[in-house]
């Protein structure tokens, strides 16, 4: 225990005075203690770590008119997500009941992420060249967060069009949102999967 | 034969430097201690690899796998605002004793017709009402969540325009359980969009790769 040196018999004299019995300094801190690690296993107890964190999204604003909607590019992917939580259908381009071929992939990095890793490589390189200069100090961090967006909604990159239907499960939207993110995919939208492609499937599962 | 004296030592042993690292540790873990905020309810949020922090200066509306909404919004000025238009909307007078309740309340999911009765409630009672919540209503026909979502901007455009702050910094955040249908999702989506709110945060949990 921390205690005071009070001790002065060292010097002693030759004239031995009387004197007052001196009460000891040492403190008692064992209760103290106790109260400190009972605090202490309180607090570590209680302790969160990992606050939550958030995802931002955009959805796409209604359009008023023909005028403001937006074609769909041939080289767009589209993804279906259904009540089937490990898979996603996708088809390529513009949908044609005739030539439309509806693929199957997962959520899997060798899944979809490869996919669109591959799908939006010219992005991804670009995006990866700018983090490079980004790291040797080249540019800032506001011009880097320019030119990635300037990169990622260039007119010719890869657009998502994310079709959902009624069954389909938040964590899967985010799953997938999240993907987006990584691949560098800036556009992309959500909407409702079509009564046509409804069908589509439905041939397809069976 | 002489005994062998055994040196005595002395059984007690500096602690000093343990109570110090004992009372180091309180006092970081106290510090850093953040409370969880009492919520009404608790969902499982997705994960997601997303590390953006969430706003503090938000509308948050919380949604369980059952589709029952919970609204709640931040700053006392601007909720006791959103209460009032509320309250002129369906002609509900609150006294100033409930317009406090209100704004030391967090998230609640009644129809706006108990919310007199939840503010009066106690603690235990409330525990209790937060449990069979029925939650905001937000049909076509009656879209109580929606006027709460208008409402809430409009008071805090009101808000950051007293205190000359950015109004874009005001952010509306869903938390929704992992496992929700989407027809839930695309009601509450549809309710924002009444208000044209078309950017999002979606609170998720950190993913560990």
């Amino acid at each position: 225990m921390a205690e005071l040196n009070t001790d002065d018999s060292s010097k002693g004299g030759k004239h031995q005075k009387k004197r007052a019995k001196k009460s000891s300094t040492k403190v008692d801190m064992t209760p103290m203690v106790d109260l400190a690690f009972l605090l202490l296993t309180f607090f570590v107890l209680t302790a969160t770590f990992g606050k939550p964190k958030t995802m931002q999204l955009n959805m796409p604003v209604k359009a008023k008119n023909e005028d403001q909607k937006q074609k769909v590019s041939d080289n767009a992917i589209t993804m279906l997500l259904t009540d089937n939580i490990d898979s996603i259908y996708y088809y390529n381009g513009i949908y044609d009941p005739a030539k439309t071929v509806i693929r199957i992939t997962n959520y899997s990095k060798e899944g979809v992420r490869k996919l669109l890793l591959e799908s939006n490589k010219d992005v991804v390189t670009k995006v990866h060249e700018l983090e490079e200069q980004y790291k040797k100090g080249a540019i800032a961090d506001s011009t880097l967060k320019k030119l990635k967006e300037k990169v990622q909604s260039d007119v010719n990159t890869l657009a998502v069009i994310v079709k959902t239907e009624d069954k389909t499960k938040y964590k899967n939207i985010v799953d997938l949102v999240d993907e987006l993110n990584i691949c560098d995919v800036a556009k992309f939208s959500i909407g409702d999967i079509s009564t046509q492609e409804q069908n589509h499937l439905t041939k397809l599962k069976l | 034969m002489p005994k062998i004296k055994v040196p005595r030592s002395n059984p007690s042993l500096d602690m000093t430097p343990m109570v110090d690292l004992a009372f180091l540790l309180v006092t970081f873990f106290m510090l850093t201690a953040s409370f969880r905020t009492e919520e009404a309810i608790v969902v499982d949020a997705p994960k997601s690899v997303s590390d953006e922090m969430l706003p503090d200066n938000a509308m948050m509306v919380t949604m369980d796998t059952a589709g029952r909404a919970f609204y709640t919004i931040d700053g006392e000025e601007i909720k006791k605002n959103t209460l009032m238009q509320m309250g002129e909307k369906y002609s509900v007078t609150f006294s100033e004793d409930e317009i406090k309740e209100f704004q030391l309340m967090k998230d609640f999911g009644h129809p706006f017709s108990e919310l007199k009765t939840y503010l009066n409630a106690t603690k235990n009672e409330r525990t209790k009402m937060d449990k069979n919540a029925p939650g905001i209503p937000m049909d076509s026909l009656n879209n109580e969540l929606g006027d709460w979502i208008t409402f809430g901007k409009i008071s805090a455009y009101g808000e950051s325009q007293t205190k000359g702050t950015d109004f874009s910094n005001f952010r509306y955040s869903i938390k929704a359980d992992a496992r929700t249908d989407f027809r839930v999702m695309r009601k509450l989506f549809n309710a924002f969009e009444k208000s044209n709110i078309h950017t999002f945060d979606l609170v998720t949990n950190l993913e560990q790769e």
